[in-house]
């Protein structure tokens, strides 16, 4: 079957067989190897994306699922040679070890901070907790993601005084 | 893991849906939300020879108290918990989709695949017990709305007719001085439960219980009405020695079977603790009290 979605904001079409679950899509089709295959059981999370902004495990998706909607991966994180917010609080503030769980992670950061901008500490153990680390005891990836909601608040803020004013 | 090879097709009407499902031959599966079916697929466990996706259909998706309260069967659980009605009206399902796996998957994860897979240890069921749901499915004979209590049949089986989908959810209109609560103990989030309890409580004037229900999760081969644990609240002033005689009816007619997650005597035993808890806290609830 052809499938068109919109992945990092770019058009990408593939010919896929309807049993191709969509991260092996990402990873192979597309080359986009940062979407990892941890638990490939759903439980996990190493394979989270955006699909239309929400953060789903891509191992528990057909490709066909995906046609014609918008997916976003790590790798659409970057823009310009500029790492996003929560990239930068995972490097700031040590948010991972061996790095596995990372882009999985990040993804499911963006996500909560797009619908959050200041989520209380519970609120983000809440938002990850379909994201599993073996190694931080989730500590670090907790403070990487309080940078980045400070830095995206700051951000707005420098960008709209204003609305950040009324708000 | 890579599922079995299958035909696909994603129809954009429900008619559609239907006819194509009644042709099958009982070789096809309908996919709303994926994240029991997909996995299962993956397994092997399920080898269906064509899928036919629900998710193009326009119209399913809806939370809406007019009368009584109606979900639309491929209403995703991200957006029951969003959801002001729910939250504010209907606690006990506000409990019940919050510990439903995990985030992401209720992102995905619908209320009527969580229904119409009828696995003992989904969420869903035993609530929809408590409340005295029914259930819509249309077919090709038209529109059919099931009572709950005759909706699961038995392991993974529930009374819809092979060319039935599941269509809407439908939900006594919460009344005053009634509450709800589910309550599920779990090893982790994302884990099915260990044992999981709903209550719903509806007082008369002088306190006592006019209207009680209870299902059980996962200890059974279908969640499962507590039927001797409502006769014993039901006309009775809601206090610690109702509550507890109610609790040890329900943990004595609850059928758990040992497993990775427990014997049977432990599990019995939960039964009885949560049981407890959720009936107080319907009370509280439908006493006016939050949490």
């Amino acid at each position: 079957m052809r499938v068109q979605m919109t992945v990092n904001g770019t058009t990408k079409e593939a010919d896929v067989e309807p049993r191709l679950l969509l991260v092996h899509l990402i990873r192979e089709n597309l080359g986009l190897t940062g979407t990892h295959i941890g638990c490939d059981t759903t439980s996990c999370g190493a394979c989270t994306v955006l699909l239309d902004g929400r953060p789903v495990k891509s191992c528990t998706v057909f490709a066909v699922q995906a046609d014609g909607r918008s997916v976003s991966t790590v790798e659409g994180l970057e823009q310009g040679g500029v790492l996003h917010a929560v990239q930068e609080g995972f490097t700031k503030e040590h948010g991972l070890q061996c790095g596995f769980c990372t882009p999985g992670m990040m993804m499911t950061s963006v996500a909560l901070l797009e619908r959050n901008a200041a989520p209380t500490e519970l609120q983000i153990r809440q938002a990850i907790s379909g994201n599993l680390c073996r190694c931080t005891g989730y500590v670090n990836i907790v403070k990487a993601i309080q940078y980045a909601g400070t830095k995206l608040r700051e951000t707005k803020a420098e960008r709209e005084p204003a609305a950040a004013g009324r708000a | 893991m890579i599922p079995a090879a299958f035909e696909y097709e994603a129809p954009t009407e429900l008619a559609q849906a239907i006819e194509r499902l009644a042709r099958s031959g009982g070789e096809a599966k309908v996919l709303a939300g994926g994240q029991s079916l997909i996995p299962l697929m993956k397994f092997r466990l399920a080898q269906p020879a064509r899928i036919i996706d629900l998710n193009r259909i326009a119209g399913l998706a809806y939370v809406r108290e007019n009368g009584d309260l109606r979900i639309g069967a491929l209403t995703r659980e991200a957006d029951l918990e969003d959801s002001t009605v729910i939250r504010d009206r209907y606690a006990i399902v506000a409990d019940t989709a919050a510990v439903i796996a995990d985030p992401l998957v209720r992102n995905l994860a619908t209320v009527g695949g969580n229904v119409a897979h009828a696995d003992p240890a989904n969420d869903h069921p035993a609530t929809l017990l408590a409340v005295r749901a029914t259930v819509v499915a249309r077919g090709e004979r038209g529109e059919r709305v099931i009572a709950i209590d005759d909706f699961f049949v038995d392991t993974f089986t529930t009374s819809l007719s092979p060319d039935e989908i599941v269509t809407e959810i439908r939900i006594p209109r919460a009344q005053p001085q009634s509450g709800g609560a589910y309550i599920k103990l779990e090893r982790k989030v994302g884990d099915f439960a260990i044992v999981g309890v709903a209550a719903h409580i509806q007082l008369d004037e002088k306190g006592n219980v006019a209207a009680v229900g209870i299902g059980l999760t996962n200890v059974g081969p279908t969640a499962l009405r507590a039927r001797r644990a409502e006769d014993a609240l039901r006309g009775r002033t809601p206090d610690d020695k109702a509550i507890t005689a109610a609790a040890e009816a329900a943990a004595d007619e609850a059928q758990p079977v040992a497993d990775l997650r427990g014997p049977v005597e432990y599990k019995r035993d939960v039964v009885r603790v949560l049981t407890t808890r959720a009936l107080r806290r319907a009370v509280m609830r439908a006493k006016g009290g939050q949490k």
